[in-house]
């Protein structure tokens, strides 16, 4: 673990603002070792972009860019996403 | 009929700085009203964005440290000297001042009162302050929920909150604090920094199943769910919360 | 339009501006930017390889690295978060002494690195004179959260394309996108024309 890390929780506010949905209580499966964990759990490592890790085996699950109008949203890692729904 | 997804289309509104309360020699809360606020959740937290005269920016996330009330908001900085933005906040920010911020955001480090307890609760420092936000949500709709501080400073001076924690420590919270740094004389309480002993002796058993909140620093997050989960706490009821290398 | 905060200024320095690419500030600060956890690979279980389109693959252990002609570097870097930083000081091995003799019809390098990172580029863009495998950055051995034991160093282009715990390079014949510009940056990535992202 690096003293620099942070979680799901940071980049949570932007993902909102693209996705318009609360994404840290998403359930992400990895697809190196097959276990699900909460966004806001993910292991979030800044570099030129963001990489959201599974917090097991630490494979790359998403990854973050942001350009000057244009966010790419990478999942080289993602099983699959488990949002829940509300009634409205 | 149909579900949809949670919806909240987030984006960078206004914020006024109303009030700059001193909390510790290094911490101030900065008190912002909001117009359109949409009300909160505890353990929520905002992104602020700073743009300098020449386009430069940069943004930083704080923590929601007061209860939802209306329009107000309160996040609490901690100085960082060698910091780019927490010299700011503290130093320059005035009444009066309008920054941009985006939020709220979160749903995984949230509690509601419907939830209830019992609530084991650990903060490294400043990250005291989304949990703060629950204690003071549980005090204003009359909770009696069981829920047990852990607070670690790096001396008496450093803790936040804590006439007000003083205050409100009774009819089922419990604050218990540790100061690793230094003790102020006559010191009995825990001298150290949290460890599996000392979640043992203050917190609820795992045979309890208490929902876990954990905030600070990210090495001090890692070491005190770590601790948890030798201890028999269920991972799945451990929520963690990573401010970065400081914490700040 | 973003709200401008009254008084602030950020921790930024002024430069000469044909020291500084468009679009970035330069900082005294050495930010530690990374796609993954630090990877602590033990020095005797180290080496450096290059293959490929390559005659003969070669590889170094630790002390064979060490054991070649050294030389210190002073560059500017860029980042494409938008930092510069000017007059870094390193010390390396010349990617051409790594590749004296090789023979190759490659035209591409692949940089991989110890936690899966990768990053790419013409073969021309690390050989006379601009790349290196450096191993003290500042006088000092290169500190792990910074890249050490040894990293690439390729200061005409953004940062990215400098591996970080740098353990080979592979040669080849077609270009192949690495970890960032698979997810959105820039194939090339030259900071003067700022090619930050794919497309750009």
């Amino acid at each position: 673990m690096d003293d620099t890390m942070l979680d799901g929780n940071a980049v949570a506010g932007l993902l909102q603002e693209v996705f318009a949905t609360e994404t840290t209580s998403v359930m992400v499966t990895c697809d190196g070792c097959g276990s699900a964990a909460p966004m806001g759990a993910t292991h979030v490592y800044r570099g030129a972009g963001f990489v959201l890790r599974c917090p097991h085996c630490e494979t790359a699950l998403m990854t973050l860019v942001q350009g000057d109008r244009r966010m790419w949203i990478g999942f080289p890692g993602v099983r699959t996403l488990q949002l829940a729904l509300t009634d409205t | 009929m149909a579900g949809t997804a949670v919806l909240g289309r987030l984006t960078w509104r206004a914020a006024d700085v109303v009030e700059i309360v001193p909390e510790t020699p290094r911490a101030k809360t900065i008190l912002f009203d909001v117009p359109g606020w949409p009300g909160h959740r505890a353990g929520q937290h905002v992104d602020i964005r700073l743009t300098a005269e020449d386009g430069y920016q940069t943004e930083r996330s704080y923590s929601i440290a007061s209860a939802p009330d209306g329009w107000r908001l309160a996040l609490t900085v901690v100085r960082i000297d060698e910091g780019e933005v927490s010299p700011y906040l503290t130093d320059e920010l005035r009444p009066g001042d309008r920054i941009e911020l985006r939020g709220p955001v979160g749903g995984y480090f949230v509690w509601e009162p419907a939830q209830g307890g019992p609530l084991l609760l650990v903060a490294g420092g400043s990250g005291v302050a989304p949990l703060m936000a629950m204690i003071r949500l549980r005090a204003a709709v009359g909770s009696d929920a069981d829920i047990r501080l852990l607070a670690s400073s790096r001396s008496w001076d450093d803790v936040i909150y804590r006439a007000e924690l003083e205050r409100l420590a009774s009819g089922g919270l419990t604050v218990v604090h540790t100061l690793t740094a230094s003790r102020p004389p006559g010191w009995e309480g825990y001298a150290r920094r949290v460890d599996a002993a000392m979640l043992a002796e203050v917190g609820p058993s795992p045979a309890e199943q208490p929902k876990v909140y954990v905030c600070g620093p990210t090495p001090f997050v890692e070491a005190v769910a770590e601790a948890l989960v030798t201890l028999g706490h269920e991972p799945a009821r451990i929520k963690t919360e990573r401010f970065g290398p400081t914490g700040d | 339009m973003s709200i401008i905060s009254r008084g602030f200024r950020g921790r930024r320095h002024e430069a000469a501006a044909d020291r500084v690419p468009p679009g970035q500030y330069v900082t005294r600060d050495f930010p530690v930017l990374s796609a993954g956890p630090t990877p602590h690979t033990p020095l005797d279980q180290w080496d450096f390889s290059i293959a490929g389109e390559v005659d003969k693959p070669r590889r170094w252990t630790w002390d064979e690295l060490r054991a070649l002609p050294s030389e210190e570097v002073t560059r500017d870097i860029h980042c494409v978060t938008k930092w510069t930083k000017l007059d870094t000081l390193w010390r390396g091995v010349s990617v051409d002494t790594l590749l004296d003799g090789l023979e190759t019809s490659a035209d591409y390098v692949v940089q991989y690195s110890d936690g899966g990172y990768t990053t790419n580029l013409p073969l021309e863009d690390v050989t006379g004179g601009k790349a290196w495998v450096v191993f003290e950055y500042d006088g000092q051995p290169l500190a792990p959260a910074h890249g050490g034991p040894a990293r690439m160093l390729v200061p005409h282009l953004y940062f990215w394309k400098s591996a970080k715990w740098v353990r080979g390079l592979q040669l080849r014949a077609q270009d192949q996108p690495g970890f960032w510009e698979i997810n959105g940056y820039h194939n090339y990535g030259d900071p003067w024309r700022e090619q930050r992202y794919w497309g750009d």
